[in-house]
């Protein structure tokens, strides 16, 4: 990696740059919700009790659902990238529009899950809220703060993947130039992987 | 390529990056434009700006202290102007003052590149930049009137202030997002884009902390971007994450506050170390003494920086462990600082020094970053820190640190590689002037302060016990001295764009990196080709200028 030939004229493509600068932003991304790994875990040593109660109060089926969702499509995702570097453009779109298709299924299932937590009368400052123990307001606040930034993600990633499609449709990306949308997969595997771990300390330390 | 721009003589001359205007003209073809040089100079005169609304409300500050009593605005007037003040400066400023203006210029010449690896996501991190500094500044405007909490946002009170707190924390938050692009351009060019054969220990200095630099940029704003977005989200929510009320914890926030702002400090020194490094080597016509130690030493500061955050917080309960850990990772932190101010005065030693303005202010640096950093020293020890915490022995520290080190670095920088980005000349025996202004108003306004600290004066108090009187009075005193030389220098400066001496030749000052071996001002895409790097960038042996003999 010392040294680099440079391609003379305009078109300066390097994909390993590319992909360098990707990883560069997934590390920030990672430590910008390590940030918030890091309240929730000091919050709950703290109030480890209030946690646990409140936990009781989430849907493990749909956040088993949503789970499995979400694998599915870094599934899809890795599947429309490997048919695009087999040169089978129609098989890779259909793929996209597949993992487009499953993100918008965890964010209906997500607004079913956050509606349901309003009827209850949990939002943050509501009354009901409010009148619990200190502990399970955080919990809440953290759950809602932490997977609505997640559920952002998810809006980006999916709107992010629809332009990807638009290039591959118009024949940007192909077979030889694939690392936006190979970027724009690694950006998916993150929201996966964050939920991977979200999944279990919200919905399964009941 | 646009041929309209090529120079009259067809190919024989490459256009200059102010002559290049790809495919706008005026201020369209600046705006528009992701060369590195002229997304360089977008910086530079933004950030003047900016800095010269941050002056003007230090001044106004200043002024308001120079009695106690109301002198000229009310108590909340003068909190929301500290705020804005510490924002401007740190956000809009320093931060950014050498990364994104003359890294941004400098970085791929020094490394022998066209441009950075990322040219159209430089070109977005300056508009966040001015959006973000616009909304900074124009939350003055609103009612409710710009934040009040100092620049620290310490919650409860920025959860509960009635001032527009939230555009603060999100102009800072966009101004993160633009440090964090401009970091990620630089990590990755570094790493892909450096010239044939110039390996990691043939880069210049500054390229090495601006490495580091670049790598603190990327990893811990994002911590704070979080942080500020959870305070925002509190305020419009009622989300209680740090809310004592709710359950939550502030001290907390002063974690993550600090886990970011702490190294954010070394985002700001490290690369006007950088380039003291370049022009203290050229000045003394000498190779840099320890090369690799300046090198590592870059890496170790930002290693060990990001690691003593919670030095900020010694008196905001923390147990006696944790305490005694911070106490010493802030002394380690000393090491590699002290490192590179011996080895650029061992490098001046029996160098054949020609006193040029850029060492003036270079050599300004290590004077009053010295005293910054070991009155920073004062603090991180245990017993010491309670008695001058929160005092305005903190505010002259800093100040040394921050503005005697890196405001002086970034006025170095300017004077050092002023001819090169516009190739005229300034007057330089006013920028001589305005140093001598500079530096010694800048003791009598910061000097006053350690002593008042040392004597229980605290730090963003509106009003003060008649014996400090004296002290805030020299101090206000110095405040005009320091404006005037700033005045002047930059009067120079400006004056020298249009009126000052045409410059041809490529090396002015006698430097052997790469910016100095293509034409001035630097052609569109800095060389016609890439050269290959076969030695050090200070290896100064073919030097016309003799060196002296030995003399014992």
């Amino acid at each position: 990696m010392n040294t680099q030939e440079h391609a003379v004229g305009q078109v300066h493509r390097d994909d390993i740059s590319s992909r360098m600068g990707m990883w560069l932003f997934l590390f920030t991304e990672l430590m910008l919700f390590g940030g918030m790994f890091f309240l929730y875990s000091v919050y709950r040593f703290t109030n480890a009790e209030a946690f646990h109660i409140a936990a009781k109060e989430l849907n493990t089926l749909i956040g088993c659902f949503n789970t499995a969702i979400l694998l599915t499509s870094s599934l899809t995702m890795a599947l429309s990238i490997t048919a695009l570097q087999k040169d089978k453009k129609k098989l890779s779109i259909f793929f996209q529009l597949l993992t487009i298709i499953l993100a918008f299924g965890f964010l209906v299932n997500k607004y079913f899950e956050w509606a349901t937590k309003f009827d209850h009368g949990i939002y943050p400052g509501s009354d009901t809220l409010l009148a619990m123990e200190s502990g399970e307001i955080l919990f809440f606040g953290l759950y809602y703060v932490m997977t609505g930034l997640h559920g952002l993600h998810v809006v980006i990633g999916a709107a992010l993947i629809a332009v990807m499609t638009r290039l591959t449709a118009k024949g940007i990306i192909n077979k030889d130039s694939f690392v936006k949308l190979e970027s724009a997969g690694l950006y998916w595997h993150l929201v996966d992987i964050i939920w991977i771990f979200l999944f279990p300390l919200f919905y399964l330390i009941a | 390529m646009a041929s309209d721009a090529i120079a009259v003589n067809g190919n024989e001359k490459e256009p200059s990056y102010l002559e290049y205007t790809g495919k706008g003209r005026g201020l369209k073809s600046w705006i528009t434009s992701t060369d590195h040089k002229r997304i360089g100079i977008l910086y530079l005169c933004s950030l003047l700006l900016f800095f010269a609304v941050g002056v003007v409300f230090g001044f106004l500050m200043r002024l308001e202290l120079i009695a106690p009593g109301r002198t000229i605005m009310d108590p909340q007037t003068y909190n929301q102007i500290f705020t804005l003040h510490g924002v401007i400066m740190i956000f809009l400023f320093v931060i950014p003052g050498i990364p994104a203006v003359f890294g941004n210029f400098f970085l791929p010449i020094l490394i022998g590149a066209k441009d950075v690896a990322f040219p159209r996501i430089n070109l977005l991190s300056w508009y966040l930049f001015v959006s973000g500094g616009l909304l900074a500044i124009l939350s003055i405007t609103l009612p409710g009137g710009s934040a009040d909490t100092g620049w620290t946002f310490y919650v409860p009170y920025s959860v509960r202030s009635g001032t527009n707190v939230t555009y603060t924390l999100f102009a800072a938050f966009m101004l993160g997002f633009s440090s964090i692009l401009t970091g990620l351009n630089f990590v990755t060019t570094v790493h892909r884009m450096r010239a044939p054969g110039m390996s990691w220990f043939k880069m210049p200095l500054s390229i090495w902390s601006l490495y580091a630099t670049a790598w603190v940029q990327v990893l811990a704003t994002p911590i704070i971007g979080i942080t500020l977005l959870l305070v925002a989200v509190e305020r419009w929510f009622g989300v209680g994450l740090f809310d004592p009320a709710l359950g939550g914890d502030p001290v907390l926030y002063q974690h993550l506050f600090w886990i970011y702002s702490h190294p954010a400090v070394y985002i700001m020194i490290l690369p006007a170390m950088g380039v003291v490094s370049e022009i203290i080597p050229v000045f003394a016509r000498r190779t840099i003494f320890g090369y690799k130690f300046i090198a590592f030493s870059s890496i170790g500061i930002a290693l060990f920086g990001s690691l003593v955050w919670a030095h900020h917080m010694f008196t905001a309960g923390m147990s006696d462990t944790g305490q005694f850990v911070f106490s010493i990772l802030t002394f380690l932190v000393a090491i590699p600082s002290a490192i590179k101010v011996f080895n650029w005065t061992a490098t001046l030693y029996k160098g054949s020094i020609e006193l040029g303005p850029p060492l003036y202010y270079a050599l300004g640096f290590i004077f009053l970053f010295s005293i910054g950093g070991l009155t920073g020293l004062f603090q991180g020890t245990l017993a010491v820190d309670i008695q001058v915490h929160d005092t305005s022995f903190v505010v002259a520290h800093f100040h040394y640190v921050m503005f005697g080190g890196t405001g002086f670095g970034i006025f170095a920088a300017m004077h050092y590689w002023f001819p090169k980005m516009f190739a005229r000349m300034y007057n330089q025996k006013a920028a001589k002037v305005a140093f001598w202004f500079l530096f010694v108003g800048f003791n009598t306004l910061y000097f006053p302060m350690f002593i008042m600290g040392w004597l229980g004066m605290p730090r963003r108090y509106y009003d003060y016990l008649p014996e400090f009187h004296i002290y805030h009075f020299i101090s206000t005193i110095g405040s005009w001295i320091l404006i005037t030389g700033l005045i002047i220098m930059f009067t120079n400066l400006i004056r020298s764009l249009r009126k000052g001496k045409i410059l041809t030749e490529q090396n002015i000052w006698g430097g052997e990196t790469l910016e100095w071996r293509v034409p001035t001002p630097p052609p569109h895409e800095n060389f016609e080709h890439i050269p290959t790097i076969t030695e050090g960038p200070y290896e100064y042996k073919q030097n016309e200028e003799p060196q002296l003999e030995e003399v014992k």
